[in-house]
């Protein structure tokens, strides 16, 4: 059947992405380019105490030292950083009173990705800060979240009504300095999101962003801040999808965590940027930092993603355990199809006595697309009775693809147990055959069983999540058979 | 319901089958049998599509369409059943899940509404007794962690959640113990009814003694080259092959 499974998994793979389509909605943009000027300009813009622009102009100077890293097993064309509009904003900016004044082409966009705000409000109990491009649009369920103290907004709002939060926080877990990409970020980082939950409250909803890109050749540069405080709890959902055009957009984006004594954080996202076309035109640059402190002992957090998007990926969603008895888990679906290339997988950085840390990624790949884990596990000397448990599974579809995993294990102490387990397998002619021979057509098997691969990682995602997150992994592997 | 004239089938240029006949009609059962290596298996991969196998010759007609021109999938939704002689494991998948979405293709494919999930967990109940199936095996993943016997098993009660009209089952016996082997001859006789037809592939006779055939068919060489009732099967049983072999021998 050598001749079939080819022929199926290329018609599955090669189709094109569902969610291509674009906002009109007015947009406030600066021009193009990136100078010291244009750091000012979106500081101001901002309305930003002076401490943040020097923040962002400090920032702005080490960019301008640093290299754009090579050490991923990424193809990527340089980047004209001239060519890039640093800022754009919806012209409409007001407070809003209710969703009748959202534009009505905003709400339109939201209906297509089936996540309107109404659905979301009365439905599934989510809180939603929505983000079109850089401004907040409009923020929900700040009333239920206030009277449990949880402050839950934009950034660029949180920036003026908690100064000193964001002062103490922002940076603390990635410097500006950390890389090229976190350092350009800080410099020019449009908006975002900010959440705060006091000691020993345990959110009543699961917080939700949602993220889009939008205006052409518009750069975002999110910027999220999580901090929870002692015997805090709260499960943060990211969510995305991005209209399909031709240029590529650039995305560097910085999600800190930071988790005092006893608290616990899970952060899911799922991930769909356009992801380019079936040549390899067009698509997302998405360079992101995630990294989590677990700061306090007994603390907790987990990082869950399902990736499906983007031309080129670079994320390692991180933890650093310093607390005693702190965890740290990471659990990941990466797919790439057609072009796509994605590196991306975890560090685990164990400082704390009792850490414990678990990845467990899932990598499918499709067409003629690259898909790399790579992880590191550090273990530094103090870390007694640190343990790691990592597993790495690849999956091909085809023959054009590949899977690559580069684990680094470092550790300095001798109490420490380290595991990794690394598998890379096909989906069988077998499976395939088993499969259509009960009536299910090729793509509703690929679709199955691929499914099947990646359901320890779903099952990590909250219930609405990990439906959206299954008919994403369809969708991404969707066919135009028949 | 199934004809077959003038088979040949060949895998990578070998042929496996060479002219090979054979008729069934509804309300039938068949068991097919003969020494290792004669195409038995291969004629079962065939009538299902397994396009590892070249027809190179002949054909075959299923309710009055060229089942050759189907796809595989196509096939299994005008009701052809492999029983596989080696069923495959799909990690994660649930059986339930994997039944559900199989059932509702087929009832796409042929106009049906979709069974909701209510219903569609009360038939998955009522088939599971008839092969008795335990219940937890349900949410475990398809095939995977299986015994030898509970995979057969679970070939039968596919078979009796997708009501096909034609089944092969490919040496669905072997491997089983007494126990498991009555079983599957009890839910294949259960499913038997005037509207479907079913040829056993089969090494040994004792599963007839559970599954009455109407016609016992002798494979030898990609052929089929004897045909009989019952009792052909237990003068194989007696005397072995080799008699069929000198048989064929002396016509030459």
């Amino acid at each position: 059947m050598a001749k079939s499974e080819d022929i199926i998994i290329d018609e599955v793979t090669s189709s094109d992405y569902k969610y291509g389509f674009t906002t009109d909605i007015e947009s406030e943009d600066i021009g193009k380019g990136l100078s010291e000027d244009v750091v000012r300009i979106i500081s101001a813009k901002k309305n930003e105490p002076e401490w943040l622009l020097e923040f962002r102009l400090k920032a702005y100077r080490k960019w301008l030292t640093m290299e754009q890293p090579d050490w991923a097993h990424l193809k990527i064309s340089p980047i004209d950083f001239q060519e890039i509009i640093f800022y754009s904003a919806p012209k409409k900016k007001k407070e809003l009173e209710s969703l009748d004044e959202v534009d009505p082409e905003l709400l339109d966009t939201f209906n297509k990705l089936g996540i309107s705000l109404e659905e979301q409000k009365v439905l599934s109990g989510v809180a939603v800060d929505a983000v079109i491009d850089s401004v907040s649009v409009k923020t929900t369920f700040t009333d239920v979240l206030e009277k449990k103290g949880i402050i839950f907004m934009s950034f660029s709002e949180a920036v003026q009504k908690y100064p000193d939060l964001i002062k103490k926080y922002m940076g603390s877990v990635v410097p500006p300095s950390d890389n090229y990409f976190a350092a350009l970020n800080s410099a020019v980082f449009s908006d975002g999101s900010f959440c705060y939950i006091p000691k020993g409250v345990r959110s009543p909803v699961e917080l939700s962003t949602y993220f889009r890109i939008n205006a052409a050749n518009t750069g975002q540069f999110e910027r999220t801040l999580i901090v929870a405080d002692e015997g805090a709890y709260v499960s943060y959902l990211e969510g995305c999808t991005a209209p399909q055009r031709d240029e590529n957009q650039l995305h560097a984006a910085i999600v800190e965590i930071v988790t005092h004594d006893n608290a616990e954080v899970k952060y899911s996202t799922v991930q769909n940027w356009y992801p380019g076309d079936k040549n390899g035109v067009g698509g997302i640059f998405n360079f992101v930092t995630k990294r989590g402190l677990c700061k306090g002992h007994h603390s907790k957090i987990s990082w869950t993603q399902v990736e499906t998007g983007s031309a080129v990926t670079w994320k390692y969603p991180s933890c650093i355990l310093k607390g005693d008895h702190s965890v740290g888990e990471f659990y990941s679906v990466a797919v790439t199809n057609n072009y796509q290339q994605a590196d991306t997988g975890s560090k685990m950085i164990h400082i704390g006595k009792n850490t414990k840390s678990t990845i467990i990624s899932k990598g499918i790949s499709a067409g003629k697309s690259h898909n790399s884990y790579r992880g590191l596990v550090k273990v530094s000397a103090n870390a007694d009775n640190s343990r790691n448990f990592s597993q790495c599974d690849s999956l091909l579809l085809g023959s054009e693809c590949g899977a690559h995993t580069f684990p680094y294990i470092d550790t300095a102490n001798e109490t420490t147990v380290v595991e990794h387990e690394a598998t890379t397998s096909k989906i069988s002619d077998e499976q395939l055959f088993y499969c259509q021979q009960r009536g299910l057509s090729p793509e509703k098997s690929i679709g199955l069983i691929v499914n099947g691969y990646a359901k320890e990682v779903l099952n990590q995602l909250p219930m609405e999540f990990a439906a959206e997150a299954q008919k994403l992994l369809a969708i991404s592997l969707e066919n135009s058979v028949g | 319901m199934l004809e077959i004239k003038n088979l040949h089938v060949s895998v990578e240029g070998k042929e496996i089958l060479s002219g090979l006949y054979l008729t069934v009609n509804a309300g039938e059962v068949h068991a097919i049998m003969g020494p290792n290596g004669t195409g038995k298996s291969t004629l079962a991969a065939v009538i299902a599509g397994n396009e590892a196998y070249d027809v190179t010759e002949g054909e075959i007609i299923y309710k009055g369409k060229n089942l050759l021109e189907l796809s595989i999938e196509d096939r299994a939704r005008e009701g052809v059943f492999l029983g596989f002689q080696y069923p495959v494991e799909i990690p994660g998948v649930s059986m339930t899940n994997f039944m559900r979405t199989a059932i509702d293709e087929i009832r796409e494919y042929r106009g049906q509404e979709p069974l909701s999930a209510g219903a569609f967990l009360k038939y998955m109940k009522e088939k599971k007794e008839l092969v008795e199936m335990h219940a937890k095996l349900n949410n475990r993943s398809v095939n995977q962690g299986f015994s030898g016997g509970e995979k057969k098993k679970n070939e039968i009660f596919q078979m009796a959640m997708l009501e096909p009209t034609l089944s092969f089952l490919d040496e669905t016996d072997s491997g089983l113990d007494i126990d498991a082997l009555r079983i599957v001859a009890k839910g294949v006789t259960a499913l038997k009814s005037p509207d479907n037809a079913t040829v056993v592939i089969t090494h040994y006779q004792r599963l007839l003694d559970y599954i009455v055939p109407d016609f016992v068919h002798v494979m030898y060489d990609g052929k089929i080259v004897k045909t009989g009732d019952r009792s052909l099967a237990l003068e194989l049983e007696e005397n072995g092959y080799d008699w069929i072999k000198k048989e064929l021998e002396a016509k030459k």
